[in-house]
């Protein structure tokens, strides 16, 4: 099952990528690979910004608005002003 | 619900029992009773509170050179380790993640870099293995950065397969992940797993149906069950049989899953409880943006749907839905009138 494609945050600085290959091995939806020591994203529509791979990316390569995914919180947060949170 | 495991096999070493705070057996067993309170907890038995005391736990007779893996202190996820654990030697570091799973845990940071430095000091974790490697679940790693836990603890992250039914092999084979042991599923099984727990959490919603189905009833607008079971079918497919059959809907985006699952309940209704242009219109109104709102709650419970993308649902799909929701409660009350004026 794929979700919406076109309006995922994920991208991956490949200048300051320094090839330890975290970002292919947190990945669920396997949306890296590594090829000659670089990280490149072979499915970037897969991402569902769980924000793994930034948190692991020791050069600081990668940016991804993650956060909480569920409808609920992020109604609730849009009325509230708050930041989503499940609760 | 404290888990205070005693049973084991092997006795401690004299290295071990030396510690002030000796790490304590975990049996490898499953019992009746946990596989009892495990169904129960997935319908929300106590769910907040069913949570084990973390530490460091010895599986086997894990010695010095012993894996070490990190979870969870929700006694279902450590209940799914350590039966997955039979017949293995090694420690269980359990973190405080308040009775929270893993990959929920990790999304709010407390399955993270700062708990898993606190739990490896406070157990003593270096005085007890020799090596320097913890291998943590991959789901745990959106909580988790690996080169912070290098510099607090010393301890090198291995990121253990998704599914701690791999990890027999994850170790047999050197502590190498296999690509389908990274990858995520949401199949059957995890829907199944999931879906009591969305029926539970809407009970205020059946509430609202049931007085709302009387109250059509009461005004002898329909009969009974023409009243009621519309509404409470409703709230049944967006929380079970649409969920449950997701790649069955078509189009992506939940809001229009939901729809097409409350369409298809709504032109049931109408063909099992014939009524007039009134009944026809209030089914047509009123049910499928209730089914569509529920089955774009459930995007909080896969393991696909982007925060991105539930922004974007929330954008295109507010008004419309708000919209037809609105006139299906005009009809409701237009329905109720006439019966009472009839």
């Amino acid at each position: 099952m794929r979700y919406l494609e076109s309006v995922v945050t994920l991208n991956l600085d490949t200048e300051k990528c320094v090839g330890c290959g975290r970002c292919a091995d947190v990945c669920p939806h396997r949306v890296f690979t590594m090829t000659d020591r670089k990280a490149t994203m072979v499915d970037r529509g897969a991402c569902m910004e769980c924000g793994a791979c930034r948190k692991n990316c020791p050069a600081g390569a990668i940016t991804v608005e993650a956060g909480v995914g569920c409808a609920y919180a992020l109604i609730r947060s849009r009325i509230t002003g708050k930041e989503a949170c499940c609760g | 619900m404290v888990l205070i495991p005693r049973q084991g096999v092997a006795a401690f070493s004299p290295a071990t029992i030396t510690l002030p705070d000796a790490p304590r057996y975990l049996t490898t067993s499953i019992s009746l009773h946990d596989r009892l309170e495990h169904l129960l907890v997935r319908f929300g038995w106590r769910r907040r509170q069913y949570r084990t005391e973390p530490a460091l736990y010895r599986i086997g007779s894990a010695t010095a050179e012993s894996p070490v893996i990190v979870t969870a202190n929700y006694k279902l996820t450590l209940d799914k380790v350590r039966g997955a654990c039979a017949g293995l030697d090694l420690w269980i570091l359990v973190l405080d993640t308040h009775g929270i799973n893993v990959w929920c845990a990790a999304g709010k940071g407390t399955f993270g870099t700062d708990e898993i430095a606190r739990m490896a000091k406070e157990s003593r974790l270096a005085d007890i293995v020799k090596h320097r490697r913890l291998i943590v679940p991959q789901l745990g790693a959106s909580g988790v950065s690996a080169h912070r836990v290098k510099e607090l603890t010393g301890f090198t992250v291995v990121y253990g397969p998704v599914r701690i039914t791999d990890l027999r092999a994850f170790l047999a084979a050197g502590m190498q992940a296999s690509d389908a042991m990274r990858r995520v599923h949401f199949d059957l099984a995890d829907r199944i797993a999931v879906t009591p727990m969305e029926l539970v959490l809407s009970w205020q919603l059946f509430l609202a149906a049931l007085a709302a189905g009387l109250l059509l009833w009461a005004s002898r607008a329909s009969t009974l069950g023409a009243a009621i079971v519309p509404f409470i079918g409703a709230i049944i497919m967006g929380t079970v049989i649409v969920p449950l059959s997701l790649p069955l809907f078509p189009f992506r985006p939940f809001v229009l899953k939901g729809l097409a699952g409350g369409l298809l309940w709504a032109f049931a209704m109408i063909a099992f409880f014939p009524g007039d242009i009134l009944t026809v219109a209030r089914h047509l109104t009123l049910l499928p943006p209730v089914t569509a709102y529920l089955v774009f709650n459930f995007t909080g419970s896969t393991a696909f749907t982007s925060p991105s993308g539930v922004k974007a649902e929330i954008r295109w799909f507010t008004w419309p839905l708000l919209i037809w929701f609105v006139a299906g409660v005009g009809l409701f009350f237009a329905e109720l009138v006439r019966g009472w004026l009839l």
